[in-house]
């Protein structure tokens, strides 16, 4: 899917604790999270932020927590993509699972500033800042997760897996819960 | 060419004879865990699946501790969910409030992660584990929501960094310097992605709790978990908790490792991490004159009896600083009651400490001792991230309970040693 919008761009090590902090974590709702996202780091990023916007970040994106509220959140207030030198690992498994865009890109990390605009091909993994012209190529997913992409995150993908099974999934079995 | 322990691990749950560093595979689960944080989402994630139960009751445990004893209504709710969950499917390691504890004290003290285990969490310090000889890792909570589902969870097997510790501690230094020491060495990516192997002497010579704590902090390097071998020491803490069989792997002497790291424990001070990464590690000897508000000991990291025991070592017949407000929180009901026992909450009490019942609480910034904005806090915890414990512009200190303890004492970062020469009663400046 082709995106395109503004670039805000942020350090290395870009924790979930300031994506959303732990005191807004007492609920799980999305649009909740969203009004928060990124208050730590940048008050007045939810200001700020329009649907299709772009968050560019250094190394170890989304370190710290396991907190899914930190993908749900930035997916939530409208922006279609992260693009990062890397990526923490459960951030990076969180954003797949919920079908957050996510792109590794060190070279679009480094030349891409604040306020550019910018357009993703979310699918190919081109990246192209409309300011300058240049266009950047992020790595391609492994096809495993190609998959699961495609199918629309990890619940869609479960959801396939237990389709084949006829009845109730429940086996009556001692490990069931019936 | 062997493989690693982890390595091992992964294959046996994916019923293949090995697997290699990239390989993206499926494995089945020993053990499920989430949160009052995060198993609410999953557990909404978990009905759009369209299954009619759970792939195994026995397999999941739902730990309410992060908000609890709950702090406000929405809170309340989150751990509402949980139990109706766990009624409903019958999961009965679900742990009320009175019987619960920090999730990565409690699960491993319950006996519901073996050697052997493959775990999934939904909380980043599910990697706690692996000092069992356990493969585990922390997830989100969508993950948690499939794993509830299918039993099984994918994973892209692990490169191993190999840390080989020697030579003896000294006074005051335990598994959270090492810690703390070799992340200020290697970064908070340093380990990205990777199995981190803990061995050597030194960890052979450490009790449960600190290899617990160094496990614990994996993540913090970037990790995706942090593994040791079983020995004896290992056994004597799982033989009586165990309710069923577990394998015992280890890694080959062959097995391939992307890096191996030799760090001379004899030469490690006390280890304090500054704000705002843990990778900013000094021994204490360079820290200078930090004043502190706040000293916390407790979390998954460090809340366990032995923890309490290097705190009331150094808190017997002294007073906490008048400037300061020591929090100490054992982090599971049994635990509360060993230091009970042992005569260590009163000298906690009496060095004029606040005694939590267990909960994540302050680690988290989220009750029980938030800090306000200026503030600076010494905690035992294990993240010292903007905003971490309150305020985003307080501060968090990452330091073991002894510097903690003595911390709170002096009203500034110090150690043990510095009180030494002081008369108990504390600095009344």
């Amino acid at each position: 899917m082709r995106m395109k919008g503004r670039a805000f761009k942020y350090g290395d090590n870009v924790d979930t604790d300031v994506i959303i902090p732990a005191r807004y974590l007492n609920t799980s709702d999305p649009a909740e999270l969203a009004a928060h996202c990124m208050e730590d780091i940048d008050a007045d990023f939810v200001k700020n932020v329009r649907a299709g916007d772009v968050i560019v970040g250094g190394e170890n994106f989304g370190c710290g927590s396991s907190r899914e509220h930190a993908p749900i959140a930035i997916k939530t207030s409208g922006v279609s993509c992260v693009v990062a030198k890397s990526f923490a690992r459960i951030f990076y498994r969180n954003s797949i699972n919920i079908g957050l865009p996510i792109l590794e890109c060190p070279e679009a990390a480094d030349a891409i500033k604040t306020g550019d605009e910018v357009e993703v091909d979310t699918a190919s993994g081109k990246i192209v800042n409309l300011n300058t012209g240049l266009s950047f190529q992020a790595r391609p997913f492994p096809e495993f997760m190609q998959r699961l992409i495609a199918a629309g995150g990890l619940i869609a993908y479960a959801r396939e897996r237990v389709k084949g099974r006829t009845g109730p999934t429940c086996d009556g079995s001692p490990r069931c819960c019936k | 060419m062997g493989q690693t322990i982890t390595q091992k691990i992964l294959a046996a749950h994916c019923g293949r004879e090995r697997v290699e560093p990239g390989d993206l595979i499926t494995a089945k689960l020993d053990l499920v865990l989430g949160n009052d944080i995060t198993a609410p989402i999953a557990i909404r994630e978990f009905e759009q699946i369209g299954v009619d139960c759970v792939f195994d009751k026995d397999k999941i445990a739902l730990v309410p501790d992060h908000s609890t004893p709950a702090k406000d209504i929405k809170s309340a709710q989150q751990v509402k969910t949980m139990r109706d969950f766990a009624r409903k499917y019958g999961i009965a390691n679900f742990f009320e409030i009175g019987r619960v504890g920090i999730e990565h004290a409690l699960i491993p003290d319950q006996g519901l992660v073996l050697p052997g285990d493959a775990v999934i969490g939904a909380d980043s310090h599910t990697c706690t584990y692996g000092a069992l000889g356990a493969f585990s890792t922390g997830v989100g909570s969508t993950d948690m929501a499939a794993a509830m589902a299918l039993g099984e969870c994918w994973f892209r097997v692990p490169e191993s960094i190999k840390f080989v510790y020697y030579g003896k501690l000294g006074r005051w230094v335990g598994g959270k310097d090492l810690i703390l020491y070799t992340i200020g060495k290697i970064g908070v990516d340093g380990a990205l992605y990777c199995a981190m192997e803990f061995a050597g002497e030194a960890i052979e010579n450490l009790s449960m709790a600190d290899r617990f704590t160094m496990c614990n902090m994996a993540i913090e390097a970037g990790g995706k978990n942090g593994i040791m071998h079983v020995d004896e020491t290992t056994l004597a803490y799982v033989k009586p908790r165990a309710k069923r069989d577990f394998k015992i792997y280890a890694s080959d002497p062959d097995a391939d490792y992307k890096d191996t790291i030799e760090i001379d424990c004899s030469k490690i001070e006390p280890q304090i991490s500054f704000p705002h990464l843990v990778e900013n590690s000094r021994p204490l000897s360079e820290v200078g004159e930090i004043r502190i508000d706040q000293s916390v000991i407790g979390s998954c990291t460090n809340g366990r009896i032995e923890d309490l025991r290097v705190a009331a070592q150094v808190l017997t017949g002294r007073k906490v600083h008048p400037d300061v407000r020591l929090i100490l929180l054992p982090a599971t009901q049994e635990i509360y009651m060993q230091a009970l026992r042992e005569g260590l909450l009163e000298i906690f009490v009496e060095a004029g400490a606040a005694v939590s019942t267990p909960t994540c609480g302050p680690c988290l910034g989220g009750h029980m001792g938030c800090l306000a904005e200026g503030e600076r806090a010494v905690a035992t915890t294990n993240r010292n991230f903007v905003g971490r414990m309150g305020h985003p512009k307080s501060e968090v200190y990452l330091a073991g309970p002894a510097v903690a303890a003595a911390s709170a004492v002096l009203g500034r970062i110090g150690g043990p040693d510095d009180l030494d020469g002081r008369k108990p009663g504390g600095d009344r400046r």
